[in-house]
């Protein structure tokens, strides 16, 4: 035992000293040197310093790894592991998470005013803004992935549809929010339409890439085609919205002149969180309802097996076409909400990152799920903006809470699939995650 | 001569399929009689499961023609059909020799998903079904009963709501049957549907059977390696053997094949002259 026990130990230093040696090895030019403006050129700073703590960490933390994870009986993962909440437990509390959640949502523009006055609370609304956009995207994008088990990675090309045909239909015709709206989903289907022609036809990675690709399509024709969209330089003076034909202005028939309030510029922005609220309600709505429908039911089983959907008769390239077209509508909606809000748009804002980021949400929230969505785009979205002035170790905090997500639950926060349809209501219950297919494409 | 060829309701027509170099079907003729339990039996390798994909659509044959017939006189040419309009026009079901169950939904999920071309157009292709107008609750309803019909029969009806994955082995054959008669299919294929069930399952499995056949008039045809499957329940047998046909007819004319014993117990050294003798090899 006490062999063995030393065996362990002089097997871990020798791993740590091997790992330290290729930590030297990396860290020793890309850390241990610096170049540095000089009189007459450019002069090398040396970090040695740097360099030893650098080494030290990967020494030490190799060691404590092989010795109480990797080479133990008892890895402490697996203490970890044990200590955090089961499946059934967050299932339950999502029965009551739902309810809550949407009630404070309601609430939430009064509540702020209430407690942080008018001004104190525009900051707060501006990111609840923020954070409830990107739940619509989810919402949106976990209709291609979650449901149809298609992996999209180029989402935001339908949002940057979305945001620049209502900036174009408006800027050129006249046409107001309310008639833009429509049309902007519209066109984002049809674009959706268009991209999956071609590319349904692949699968799984393949198909990832060329979304991929298609999302980066999007955004270099609108940064090239300078006499349409305005190129780098973007689209400014978006119309803002009305409520029903009433503007958001000073003086006479104003909003705030017809209600008989005193003008203040937080109206427009509780108009423009309801807004998303609503628009984001209407995705949930229209998701919830095609699960239940045979167009939402042949989605999941296309995700679960697409073979044996097509022994049962379903046409699979129109099924994921309608996924791909539905999902696309809502990014466009979120696209043109995304376009009066800012009142200015530019390629910037549709970077593949964008993509990257609703993806993150959909996968960490639970595929599928739609509770799972909201409460990943509150921590990530809330979160990343909270803690704003972290700048340096925000980027590091977001790393480890995916890592440890991805250790615990791998399936995302809420996995379990809750049947959409059952011949005695009682008895039906969650799914656990580990029989549900993840798809294919 | 035989029921099979004056009523017949699939026509296999000289299909030949190529893989490469290898034929894995060389020239196959043979009928499923409108109403009869068929089995295509061979050794391993033989292109059985080659043969059944021909007909559903999921390889297109090298060369040969599938012809479907229907009840109402409509013929199908199988081999032209891409795989999905096979089972939504052609009215030819399947099941798999490795089970393809959607297995994170639940049984009752499992047989909606089947009746989804009926549904899908009851719901007004998804228009009316979002919006609550038109016929779609009615017709929902109707797809649930006869999912817990085939439930009942299959005896799967209390665990109606569990995930199909759950379930053991020989109650998911027994589900992907309920899946396929879900499409209202006239010719149902089924590709080993008694391996690895059983005594008891399989017997169950032949009452099954004989039940489609009977009440549903459905006709069956069904890859086999338990000989005690295919000698009770059916009324006409095929034998492959290296991609081509050596027998074909009822079990008992079967059975008797010397060509069929060689195919499938091989004989002793010392007895292949005599044997290719009585072959006529």
């Amino acid at each position: 035992m006490a062999a063995q026990k030393q065996d362990l130990l002089a097997g871990s230093v020798k791993d740590a000293a091997v790992g330290a040696l290729v930590a030297f090895g990396l860290f020793a030019m890309m850390i241990g040197m610096k170049t540095e403006v000089d009189v007459g050129g450019l002069a090398i700073e040396y970090r040695w310093g740097a360099v030893a703590m650098a080494v030290a960490v990967v020494f030490v933390g190799r060691l404590l790894l092989n010795l109480f994870v990797w080479k133990s009986e008892k890895p402490v993962t697996g203490l970890l592991g044990s200590l955090m909440p089961t499946q059934s437990s967050f299932s339950k509390v999502s029965h009551l998470v739902t309810p809550l959640l949407f009630v404070l949502a309601v609430v939430l523009p009064f509540l702020l005013m209430y407690f942080l006055g008018t001004r104190g609370s525009r900051q707060y609304l501006d990111l609840a803004i923020l954070v409830t956009t990107y739940v619509m995207l989810g919402w949106g994008l976990n209709i291609v992935v979650g449901l149809a088990g298609l992996l999209d990675l180029g989402y935001v090309a339908f949002y940057a549809v979305g945001a620049y045909s209502y900036a174009l239909l408006a800027q050129n015709f006249g046409f107001s929010f309310w008639i833009c709206l429509p049309l902007a989903g519209i066109l984002s289907a049809f674009w959706g339409i268009i991209l999956g022609f071609p590319v349904l036809r692949l699968r799984g990675d393949y198909l990832a890439i060329v979304t991929l690709a298609f999302g980066e399509i999007i955004r270099v024709v609108l940064l090239n085609w300078y006499e349409f969209t305005g190129g780098p330089d973007g689209l400014s003076g978006i119309p803002r919205p009305s409520f029903f034909g009433l503007e958001f202005e000073r003086g006479e028939g104003g909003f705030a002149d017809f209600f008989g309030l005193d003008y203040s510029s937080i109206h427009r922005i509780v108009f423009l969180y309801y807004l998303i609220l609503i628009l984001a309600l209407i995705t949930n709505i229209v998701t919830m309802r095609l699960r239940k429908l045979p167009v939402g039911r042949a989605w999941e089983a296309l995700r679960e097996d697409e073979i044996a959907c097509r022994s049962l008769g379903i046409n699979t390239t129109h099924t994921k076409l309608t996924a791909f077209a539905i999902g696309a509508m809502f990014g466009g909606f979120a696209g043109s909400f995304f376009a009066t809000r800012q009142g200015f748009i530019s390629p910037e804002s549709f970077t593949f990152i964008e993509s990257a980021v609703i993806l993150a949400i959909v996968v960490l929230g639970g595929l599928g799920s739609q509770v799972g969505v909201v409460i990943a785009a509150v921590v990530m979205i809330g979160g990343f903006e909270f803690f704003r002035q972290f700048e340096e170790y925000r980027m590091l905090v977001f790393g480890l809470l995916m890592v440890v997500i991805m250790v615990w639950k791998p399936r995302g926060l809420i996995s379990t699939r809750v049947p959409s349809i059952a011949l005695d209501r009682r008895k039906a219950k969650g799914i656990s995650a580990d029989m549900v297919q993840e798809g294919h494409g | 001569m035989t029921h099979w060829n004056d009523d017949a309701v699939l026509r296999i027509e000289r299909v030949t399929m190529r893989f490469g170099g290898l034929v894995a079907v060389n020239d196959l003729s043979f009928n499923v009689g409108r109403g009869d339990i068929t089995a295509l039996i061979g050794p391993n390798g033989a292109g059985k499961t080659t043969v059944f994909n021909c007909a559903t659509g999921f390889y297109k044959p090298t060369e040969g023609r599938i012809v479907m017939m229907r009840k109402a006189g409509e013929h199908f040419l199988l081999e032209r059909m891409p795989d999905f309009k096979i089972s939504a026009r052609a009215g030819v079901a399947r099941t798999f020799q490795n089970i393809r169950l959607f297995g994170g939904m639940t049984l009752l999920e499992n047989l909606m998903v089947a009746q989804h071309n009926p549904l899908m157009v009851a719901s007004n292709f998804t228009v009316g079904g979002l919006l609550g107008i038109g016929g779609f609750r009615k017709a929902e309803a109707e797809a649930v009963d006869r999912a817990r019909y085939w439930l009942d029969r299959t005896s799967l009806l209390d665990r109606a709501d569990d995930p199909a994955a759950d379930l053991p082995y020989g109650a998911q054959r027994r589900l992907e049957i309920a899946r396929a008669m879900c499409t209202s299919p006239e010719l149902l294929c089924l590709d080993e549907p008694a391996a690895g069930l059983n005594p008891r399952e399989s017997a169950e499995l032949n009452t099954l059977l004989h039940f489609i056949r009977d009440e549903h008039a459905t006709s069956v045809l069904l890859i086999e390696h338990d000989m005690s499957v295919v000698m009770e329940i059916s009324d006409h047998v095929i034998v492959l053997d290296y991609g081509e046909k050596i027998s074909d007819g009822t079990p008992d004319e079967v059975k008797n094949d010397p060509k069929v014993i060689a195919a499938y117990l091989g004989v002793a050294d010392d007895e292949v002259d005599q044997v290719e003798e009585e072959v006529g090899l």
